[in-house]
């Protein structure tokens, strides 16, 4: 089969594999049901699972054989590079997606709501300011307190936000941590770290999602509450759905890990979740300082 | 080794469904590119015939707007970005001598999200209410108040982009880690210098549309307000994110142009390209500079003066590095021992008419100027020129260059001049009326103008439908080659060099199973 390609010096060459196109069904199944779950048409949520279901039984067995062919010696060290070349310019690229909200963000704050305060004529009264949730929306008070009738109240970077920075970032030294285990050998440290990084990562999720319950429902703060509630959702909500796939990355290493894959000079799949948690730390210090802090 | 394995691949459907071949890829990028060629360019066709005359006479306004905005739609992400990224399959493992690309799965699949994209795109235009009508450029709150067809094409827009990221990430770790042993980054050929360089602008640019597109979505359904001005929002900010895509975005479409230019004019005038370096360096100039200078299409919104001054002057850098290239093909050209088989004329004719949408460019970076000019047909006539003229005459150039090594067959030479001289002559007589028309106030997106603008426009629109026809020229020409004809070398031009001359024609299945020694 694909032995003929993948002796130590040649490049490994995969055979055809049918996982890419149906992978793109499953896409355009989730893109389609989405489209008609927006415009209220019944079908749309159904074919948005039958998309889901297809991409997720994709993953398991695409990345399946990936994972057998890595430890099965298949990939030289030059496999190895363009992995890590891959994994690099794709944290990049999320980088951008998130730099497209952070500069919403920073566009608002320093240009338009002024703009909108500065003019007297489209909306007498309105004071800029941030937060706000504009000229129509529900006027702010302080954070972390009880709203009246059509006030809302910003969410508060000392209290949640801030344990939340404190998880985050302890996760990112346990992960190193498991990290220094692995390159010594070190099995039950690695195993310990990832386990202790994983429990951080979904103590950091359901600290936002009580996060979320407490700003709908104690703090008239959604989606829906102007540009403040837009930014602070469309961030944080990016984020934790990282957070969430990031969690799901280190369950399935911390699975590896505990079946023996992985060796002290070959473990790409661990590093590159390694770096993807990395990611999701530095967005969320980001996130704490300009829409919690400031 | 690599004749062996051959038994052990589908053939039929299944060969192009699951391949992991860069060959196989590349080839059905280009059938995808091509096609929506035709799709797209039908849609021209509809916008050039409702403007034969003034007064609206085969399709309603609302219709002509759909045209107006999925033509453009189709052609930029069905047609040049494919087309390129064809291109690149194809040539980039044969030029730095590698096997195949460094990510074949992710290959498949960056290429097989295309199709249903497409799909979501065309459906589009089926749907109650109508395809998206506001424009390519999208901009709220037009773009916020479309119905369902608006949403099939953001989220055809996301796939797209996937799409995009994917290749180029796999574009960038190909040439990063798969180059022959010798080929230093300053040995590579231009062509794969450019694509180094678009990929990494994909890689920064296309994320920052999706991020664009799902604010329009969630303001469109989910009750946001990024662009609503009642919620502290500003439709003004959708055009600073989709410009920050958009301007690099043009930039890709023309760089890997470039470097097929770069490649070509050497070939046939016989002689190095001139100042390798330089042109190195103007390319990363022109991708940095394409990052500071988005809002040069935005001076009539109300931007402060600051804004202004800086994107006018930023702009006008440009103009430097885009000298140096022009400089160096002429240059390259100079006294060489030229000759002018079909990748040339394609080539000289693309640095032709790019100077001359690079120049109107420059005109339009002016502020003052732009004032006059905005949204005009001159702005439709510099951006075909600069789409069409340097990128779609760089993707034919490119064709015809490398076809012969592809197919092993020699393409039929004076076929191959009739298509470019009748494309030259159709897309001139199609767009340089439309310079004056804009400078003379038409303005572009209308399905109606004043009586006075009939001559020109009729120009244009004789132009339109020639050009068209002049392309099935191609595709009968194309498809002859692929079946047969006298047989190509190795070398196939007489001055060609690079690693790819020195494979078949065509080439064996696993480009370089060896690694060659570079020098």
């Amino acid at each position: 089969m694909s032995a003929a390609h993948s002796g130590n010096n040649n490049y490994y060459l995969p055979n055809p594999s049918a996982w890419p196109v149906i992978t793109s069904a499953g896409l355009f199944a989730l893109a389609l049901g989405f489209i008609l779950q927006m415009n209220d048409i019944k079908a749309g949520p159904w074919i948005m699972l039958v998309g889901a279901a297809i991409i997720i039984y994709m993953m398991i067995r695409w990345f399946g054989q990936v994972i057998a062919e890595s430890e099965g010696g298949t990939y030289n060290a030059q496999v190895d590079r363009s992995f890590r070349w891959g994994m690099a310019w794709f944290i990049f690229s999320e980088v951008m997606f998130f730099a497209a909200f952070f500069g919403a963000l920073f566009y608002v704050r320093q240009f338009s709501v002024v703009w909108l305060g500065d003019t007297d004529l489209l909306w007498p009264g309105f004071d800029a300011g941030w937060p706000t949730a504009g000229p129509k929306g529900p006027a702010p008070i302080a954070a972390d307190t009880v709203p009246g009738l059509n006030q809302f109240s910003p969410m508060g970077a000392w209290g949640i936000p801030a344990i939340n920075t404190l998880i985050l970032l302890t996760s990112g030294a346990t992960v190193t941590w498991a990290h220094w285990g692995l390159l010594k050998d070190n099995r039950a440290q690695l195993i310990t770290g990832l386990f202790m990084t994983v429990a951080l990562g979904i103590a950091f999720l359901a600290f936002q999602a009580y996060e979320y319950i407490h700003a709908y429902s104690e703090l008239g703060l959604t989606l829906k509450t102007g540009v403040y509630g837009a930014t602070f959702f469309m961030l944080t909500g990016f984020h934790g759905l990282h957070v969430t796939m990031g969690t799901i990355m280190l369950i399935v290493i911390l699975g590896r890990s505990i079946v023996g894959h992985f060796r002290p000079d070959h473990h790409f799949g661990f590093e590159a979740v390694a770096w993807y948690w990395h990611f999701v730390d530095v967005v969320w210090l980001f996130l704490f300082i300009f829409v919690y802090w400031f | 080794m690599a004749t062996a394995h051959h038994a052990d691949h589908p053939t039929g459907l299944s060969r192009w469904l699951f391949t992991t071949n860069h060959k196989d890829i590349g080839t059905l990028y280009l059938v995808f590119a091509f096609t929506m060629a035709v799709i797209g360019g039908l849609m021209s066709l509809v916008i050039r015939a409702e403007l034969w005359q003034p007064g609206l006479q085969l399709v309603d306004p609302h219709f002509f707007n759909q045209m107006t905005t999925v033509h453009a739609l189709v052609m930029i992400f069905g047609f040049a970005m494919p087309g390129f990224v064809g291109l690149a399959n194809w040539q980039i493992p044969m030029m730095i001598g590698a096997p195949d690309m460094a990510l074949p799965r992710m290959n498949n699949w960056s290429f097989w999200i295309l199709p249903f994209a497409a799909t979501l795109l065309i459906l589009g235009l089926f749907m109650p209410g109508g395809g998206p009508s506001a424009g390519w450029t999208l901009y709220p709150p037009l773009s916020a108040q479309g119905g369902i067809g608006t949403d099939f094409t953001l989220l055809s827009i996301h796939l797209l982009g996937m799409s995009s990221i994917l290749g180029s990430i796999n574009i960038i770790a190909t040439i990063l880690n798969m180059r022959a042993p010798g080929m230093t980054l300053m040995k590579m050929p231009m062509f794969v210098w450019t694509w180094l360089i678009t990929a990494f602008l994909l890689i920064a640019a296309m994320p920052v549309l999706a991020g664009a597109v799902t604010m329009l979505i969630t303001d469109r359904h989910f009750g946001t307000s990024f662009f609503d001005a009642a919620g502290g929002g500003d439709p003004v900010l959708w055009q600073h994110v989709f410009w920050f895509f958009g301007h690099p975005e043009v930039y890709i479409l023309v760089l890997p142009a470039f470097g097929v230019f770069s490649q070509i004019i050497p070939t046939f005038a016989r002689k190095q390209l001139f100042g390798y370096d330089s042109m190195v360096y103007a390319t990363a100039s022109i991708a940095f500079l394409s990052f500071i200078v988005w809002a040069h299409h935005m001076y009539t919104v109300g931007m402060p003066m600051a804004g202004e001054l800086f994107f006018m002057y930023a702009t006008m850098l440009i103009a430097v590095p885009t000298g140096v290239k022009v400089f160096n093909w002429i240059s390259t050209m100079w006294r060489g021992s030229m000759t002018f088989e079909t990748p040339m004329l394609w080539a000289i004719g693309g640095v032709f008419t790019f100077t001359i949408g690079g120049l109107s460019g420059l005109m339009l970076a002016i502020t003052p100027v732009d004032f006059q000019y905005h949204d005009t047909y001159f702005v439709v006539a510099h951006f075909h020129y600069v789409i069409f003229g340097a990128s779609v005459f760089g993707l034919f150039a490119a064709v015809y260059y490398w076809m012969p090594k592809w197919t092993g067959h020699m393409y039929n030479e004076t076929l191959g001049k009739w298509h470019f001289w009748l494309t030259m002559l159709g897309f001139t007589l199609t767009f340089f009326p439309q310079h004056f028309l804009g400078l003379a106030g038409m303005p572009r997106r209308i399905p109606d103008y004043a009586l006075q603008f009939t001559e020109f426009n009729q120009w244009s629109t004789v132009g339109a439908f020639m050009t068209i026809a002049a392309q099935f020229i191609f595709f009968y020409l194309a498809i002859k080659c692929m079946k047969g004809g006298e047989r190509a070398t190795d070398k196939v031009w007489e001055a060609a060099d690079g690693l790819e001359w020195t494979l078949s024609s065509p080439p064996p299945y696993h480009s370089f199973t060896v690694a060659p020694k570079f020098k």
